[in-house]
């Protein structure tokens, strides 16, 4: 009984945020290099975002893949014109 | 300078003094005169805790309709400031915190809750369902954005308004340019209203995804609710990045870090970037949801079915996506080279495609129709000729060496007016009076409607036509005098005498409703239009549960079919229905925001997180609270049906 009602998934969704978001702040408090610390902070993103979907918003569950793939490519589309447009307009694009 | 960044009360205004003992006498009078009429318990259980979408939708039209005489009083002074040369009326700091606070009310106080508003009330009911997908949600939504207009509003008595203007540009929003709380408002307020419409976003993409009434497919829906649909898919995606900024300037502010600073790695024009990010398909969400009103509109009262439905669609998909891609002509003019300004040039000029449909759509619409000018027939056409001086003049800003001319004069302001009033004010104002019987089951004045629509729609081109020309003339946006040699000073008056014929015509509006509260004769139909769409089908003023028994579509413009053809749009017996409970949490929840958000503002830490546990508290509630709703008997739906007049 108490094995059914213990919500272990997001005990431990809750644990692996913590987890990720200790790790992305180490890059801070040690001394690394900026190749390292990017490193470290893109593939805890990443892992942080799949942490999220999978078993906070339980993207997998969906019976509806049309709906759920419609959001994914305009999510992506909002999220990479986003993110390599202000890079754009901001850094690689500025002076040409 | 130095007292005024040290006050708590704004006292050494005269005008904002004299705001202040008003808002406290008003708020008095309110107060004492709810007691003396004992209707304590009904707002209560009637408003506040309310649940129902019509219930809500009518609260933001209400506090919009407030806003919107705050904003107009902004831009009255605005306008009256600069009517002359020299003049005297408002100090350079008291002006540049009432163009920011007339924007940004504007914009997110006043437009947006209309949308919102028209949009709780009409869309449950055009796409045949009892409520939205989440009633509960819907509630802290709108009390979140309450909140945050409260917030907001405070700001101009109880420590200073912002006064970097609406787009609050860094660095001058930093701590360092911008010492007052002003900018901490700004930031907190626009958070929690953004919550809010956040949360609404997602309800009804939910709703119009998953409640549709049987048969309706996606491209059965009505136009309004497609707009609406489009609308909240801009709002889930923008609004985060407002949010993130919102979070981002707090920061920087209250916090010291750099993001927006011009130095240790900070770049102060992040924020612009971040902020047209979200702005630009702000713009849009505003605007979509208006040419959905319009469609409607001109299709019941030229009696024809839409014309181009298919291409309608899929130019808002176009603007959908469009709108992401547009937002550095903003700030064509901040320094970046040739190739970044002409890429965002040729989207931006893009964007005119997708709408030129729309606007051809409508002519066609309205192409040997039987066109009855109604008072939201006129705004409709109205909105065809001057929102399209808008359009072309900002194909003209869309070129951005041409841009260097127009920045940040006059001349933009024209446009953005002339955008956003015939787009977005007048489609707010023709879905009010259209879905207004729907609601409260009587129509308002068509006579005071009408005069009030030419009051609006004359003094709306005489206020800002002339503004054109200054920007042309070099009068820049944002200076609060300018000598008498510059030679701006007739346009600026007659600009002034426009923006007075335009506050009569609100006035006028808001005494059409007074009057047609008192006098107007009742609707029987629940459909004093003869339209076309399912929200007409059922009573007027709609029974809380919508429609006794789910409509069966087969058709685009359902309920006009069935009228031509005599078919039902019922079948089977009336069922139970169940309904969702009231629930006062959303409020008190709100109010705990309201009091984060306050000490928040002015840095006060220990009650900040005595609030912010609070919040989390009657969260930890909501998670843990069994409500299941509650069923309407069929004896109670059957005698609520008699009541208003049989069965629907």
């Amino acid at each position: 009984m108490m094995k059914q009602l213990f919500p272990k998934q997001h005990v431990m969704g809750f644990v692996f945020s913590m987890v990720l978001s200790i790790v992305a702040l180490a890059v801070l408090a040690f001394d690394m290099s900026y190749k390292m610390g990017m490193a470290i902070l893109l593939v805890t993103a990443i892992a942080q975002a799949l942490v999220q979907l999978l078993l906070f918003m339980h993207i997998g569950e969906s019976e509806d893949k049309n709906t759920l793939y419609t959001n994914i490519i305009y999510a992506l589309f909002v999220g990479v014109v986003t993110i390599l447009g202000t890079l754009f307009t901001m850094i690689w694009g500025y002076m040409y | 300078m130095e007292s005024h960044e040290q006050q708590f009360l704004i006292l050494n205004e005269p005008m904002i003094v004299g705001a202040m003992i008003s808002i406290v006498v008003g708020a008095l009078s309110l107060f004492i005169g709810i007691t003396y009429f004992k209707k304590w318990g009904y707002l209560w259980r009637e408003w506040i805790t309310t649940v129902d979408h019509k219930k809500i939708g009518v609260m933001y039209i209400l506090v919009a309709l407030v806003m919107l005489f705050r904003g107009g009083v902004d831009a009255l002074l605005m306008r009256g400031q600069t009517a002359m040369p020299e003049n005297g009326l408002l100090d350079a700091q008291h002006y540049n915190e009432i163009f920011t606070t007339h924007g940004v009310i504007m914009i997110l106080f006043m437009a947006m809750p209309f949308i919102i508003g028209l949009m709780n009330v009409v869309t449950p009911l055009q796409i045949g369902a009892r409520d939205v997908a989440f009633p509960r949600l819907n509630s802290v939504s709108f009390w979140l954005f309450a909140v945050g207009t409260g917030l907001f509003n405070i700001s101009f008595i109880i420590g200073g308004s912002p006064d970097a203007g609406w787009s609050a540009y860094f660095p001058l929003a930093s701590l360092e340019f911008s010492p007052t709380v002003g900018n901490n408002y700004y930031a907190i307020s626009l958070q929690i209203a953004g919550l809010g419409t956040l949360a609404t976003g997602i309800n009804f993409l939910v709703t119009i995804l998953k409640m549709r009434a049987p048969g309706m497919t996606l491209m059965k829906m009505p136009m309004f609710t497609w707009s609406i649909l489009i609308t909240n898919v801009i709002i889930v995606f923008a609004f985060p990045v407002l949010t993130v900024a919102l979070a981002l300037m707090t920061m920087d502010r209250q916090f010291g870090t750099k993001f927006f600073a011009m130095q240790d790695g900070g770049m102060d024009m992040l924020w612009a970037n971040l902020f047209w990010v979200w702005g630009h398909p702000e713009v849009y969400i505003v605007i979509l949801p208006a040419f959905g009103i319009y469609s409607e509109i001109i299709s019941t009262f030229a009696r024809k079915n839409l014309y181009g439905y298919k291409s309608m669609v899929i130019s808002m998909v176009a603007i959908s996506l469009l709108s992401f891609v547009v937002w550095a002509h903003h700030f064509y003019t901040m320094g970046h080279g040739v190739m970044v300004n002409s890429v965002f040039s040729i989207t931006t000029m893009l964007i005119a495609v997708p709408t030129g449909v729309k606007i051809f759509n409508w002519l066609l619409t309205l192409h040997k129709g039987k066109i009855s000018f109604t008072t939201p027939m006129l705004y409709s056409l109205a909105f065809i000729p001057i929102f399209t001086i808008g359009g072309v003049t900002g194909v003209m800003l869309a070129m951005a060496s041409a841009d260097y001319q127009y920045h940040n004069t006059m001349f933009l302001v024209a446009h953005f007016h002339y955008v956003l009033i015939p787009g977005t004010v007048f489609a707010v104002i023709a879905g009010f009076h259209f879905w207004f019987p729907k609601v409260f089951g009587f129509r308002l004045n068509e006579k005071l409607g009408k005069l009030a629509f030419w009051f609006i729609t004359i003094s709306f081109n005489v206020a800002f036509f002339p503004l054109f020309i200054l920007g042309l003339n070099g009068m820049t946006r944002r200076m609060y005098t300018y000598s008498e040699s510059t030679g701006y000073g007739p346009l600026n008056m007659l600009s002034f005498l426009g923006a007075v014929g335009l506050g009569i015509g609100f006035i006028i509006l808001v005494y059409n409703l007074y009057w047609s509260i008192r006098y107007s004769p009742r609707d029987e139909t629940g459909d004093p239009w003869d339209a076309r769409s399912l929200e007409w089908a059922t009573h007027g003023p709609v029974p809380f549960y919508n429609f006794a028994r789910i409509p069966q579509v087969n058709d685009l413009d359902a309920f006009w079919y069935a009228k031509k053809h005599n078919k039902p749009l019922w079948s089977g017996p009336i069922e139970k229905i169940h309904m969702p409970n009231n629930s006062g949490m959303p409020f008190l929840m709100s109010g705990a925001f309201f009091g984060a958000g306050f000490c928040l503002v002015f840095s006060w830490w220990i009650p900040t997180i005595i609030f912010t546990i609070l919040i989390f508290v009657f969260m930890a509630l909501r998670s843990f609270e069994q409500d299941h709703g509650y069923y309407v008997s069929v004896e109670e739906v059957e005698r609520i049906e008699r009541e208003l007049g049989g069965e629907k």
